[in-house]
């Protein structure tokens, strides 16, 4: 991990609706390669926060780059750079795994030869051949998650933002998904990433805590327990968010 | 209160197995949990025992009513919050809560000391249209309708899915207080650390229960002594044991790796691991005996 190139750069990036603040001037970095878990309650700003990142909402106020491109006037080459697959949206049901494969990577802008080359290639990883022409629908849900995951990084993006990716799934095939974030994440690819489960959080290189649409904590797992006098992650996340106002 | 006698259920003309050869019973007044991952099977047995879907064979009580012939009595008189949210969302909070206790021929005023401690939670917004709503308001909400004819036996589809975990423990205490009220109570997670709050858990994959006991008891089976290990090049301790020959059982576990010692005291089996990290050239060594968790045992069945 180079520490030296950030590829998010956020300055008191702010989202307001109407009189209510979503997210109330957050400042942080994230550098190439590095896996940074991006944690809060449920309506803390997580969410907000996320959509200005990937050029989906026009900040209030304040700045950020995303991969070198500006969130406000550069949107479509953000969409371009990162790569996002949520635990609520990741592949069609109702199409083969070829054909998500195919229709992905096309969205995502790779040529027809190139798709050709890194379908095959990514099914023969994943050691779908035997599952390549069947609808995604009938794979288990660990299956689908792993493919999503893939396919979301499919265009070599220099982000990609997992929104909850491993919500619901069995706990092998959550770490077998762990494996493969860290496997993006060595090939340079920086990887944002949403979770409820606090073992996860672990595995992050650094973490932030939203509260009530601030950052209320960064830093690594460990400085977060030292800074904070708990013995465990789910200590840490609890002592934070428990005064929360913007609770639901 | 509830018996589930070997139900099946297939779907797609039996091509897909949800539900196989289920039993399990739960007694008046207990807390039980279904604990496993999406897809399990845990919402097919929900709707099977709500009477919302026929086993294609075996057969279940629930209150001593039959799942298939004492529908009616069964849909008056359990309470049920399915996995998806399912009231009105273009009505308000309150006229939700009004329309469900109608429904079921009784008044808000009548059992609101059940829903009290919930309900005035989310009775600031009691306006709001239900569809507005937070996910965590929507929750609680949905607890509150599924309450309000005072069920003998409450089913909850995944209550806590998405929700952070500060409010996933509120939402367990508000199950313990209505557990003290006598309610039986149905539930079902693919959180493996809320498994310990219930009195007894069935862990369940694949539409099979691995396992059905109070969660103490699952841990205290688990087959083999536990170890936490850690060192300051943790992708490189990961690699060094799944390598080492014979490869040992050990998998990622927050910030340690959880590493399986059969058939060693603790002195001999920390001494081994030090020395095999050691050896490796690792450095910030620790290993430590650990007591395993719900998920330990849940990885335990699901590879052997």
């Amino acid at each position: 991990m180079s520490m030296n190139e950030p590829v998010i750069k956020a300055e008191n990036l702010t989202k307001r609706f109407g009189d209510f603040t979503a997210v109330d001037a957050i400042s942080f970095e994230v550098y190439k390669g590095e896996i940074f878990g991006f944690l809060g309650a449920n309506g803390a700003g997580k969410t907000t926060a996320m959509r200005m990142l990937c050029g989906l909402s026009t900040p209030s106020s304040g700045t950020a780059r995303i991969a070198g491109f500006d969130v406000y006037r550069q949107t479509e080459q953000i969409k371009r750079n990162i790569g996002y697959m949520s635990q609520k949206f990741s592949l069609y049901e109702d199409l083969t795994v070829l054909e998500n494969i195919r229709f992905f990577g096309g969205i995502y802008g790779l040529s027809n030869q190139q798709l050709k080359l890194k379908s095959d290639a990514l099914i023969e990883r994943l050691g779908l051949q035997p599952e390549a022409k069947k609808m995604v629908g009938e794979l288990p849900l660990g299956w689908k998650q792993k493919l999503a995951f893939s396919v979301s990084i499919l265009h070599e993006p220099t982000i990609v933002f997992l929104d909850e990716p491993t919500g619901g799934v069995d706990p092998v095939t959550r770490r077998q998904f762990w494996a493969l974030i860290y496997e993006a994440a060595s090939n340079g690819i920086t990887v944002f990433v949403t979770t409820h489960y606090m073992d996860e959080a672990e595995y992050c290189n650094r973490i932030s805590i939203m509260v009530d649409g601030r950052i209320a904590a960064l830093g690594t797992p460990k400085e977060l327990k030292i800074q904070l006098n708990e013995s465990s992650m789910d200590g840490v996340f609890y002592q934070l968010a428990r005064g929360a106002k913007n609770k639901d | 209160m509830v018996n589930v006698n070997n139900i099946s259920k297939t779907y797609n003309k039996g091509a897909v197995k949800a539900v196989n050869d289920v039993s399990f019973s739960v007694e008046k007044g207990e807390l039980f949990g279904l604990i496993g991952p999406d897809g399990a099977g845990k919402s097919s047995i929900f709707r099977i025992l709500t009477t919302l879907l026929l086993p294609d064979s075996g057969g279940a009580t629930v209150a001593g009513y039959d799942v298939v012939k004492d529908y009616r009595q069964i849909r008056s008189s359990v309470g049920y919050m399915p996995g998806r949210f399912s009231l009105y969302p273009d009505l308000s909070i309150e006229e939700n809560l009004h329309f469900f206790a109608t429904v079921f021929n009784t008044t808000v005023a009548e059992n609101y000391h059940l829903i009290e401690d919930i309900y005035v939670q989310i009775e600031p917004f009691k306006k709001r249209r239900a569809g507005k709503l937070s996910g965590g308001m929507k929750q609680k909400l949905a607890l509150c309708c599924a309450l309000i004819h005072k069920p003998t036996v409450l089913f909850l589809d995944e209550p806590t899915t998405g929700v952070d975990p500060v409010s996933r423990k509120e939402f367990w205490e508000m199950l313990k207080r209505l557990k003290q009220q006598g309610i039986t109570i149905v539930v079902s997670t693919p959180y493996m650390d809320e498994a310990t709050r219930c009195d007894r858990i069935a862990l369940i994959q694949g539409g099979s229960i691995l396992s059905i006991n109070p969660p103490q008891q699952i841990v205290t089976a688990y087959p083999s002594p536990l170890y936490a290990v850690k060192a300051t090049d943790m992708p490189r301790v990961i690699h060094v044991l799944a390598t080492h020959q014979p490869p040992f059982n050990s998998y990622l576990f927050g910030e340690y790796i959880h590493v399986d010692m059969p058939g060693m005291g603790d002195q001999e089996a920390v001494q081994v691991l030090t020395d095999v990290l050691a050896k490796a050239g690792l450095d910030g060594i620790e290993v430590n005996p650990v007591t395993p968790t719900i998920e330990d045992c849940f990885i335990k069945l699901l590879t052997t």
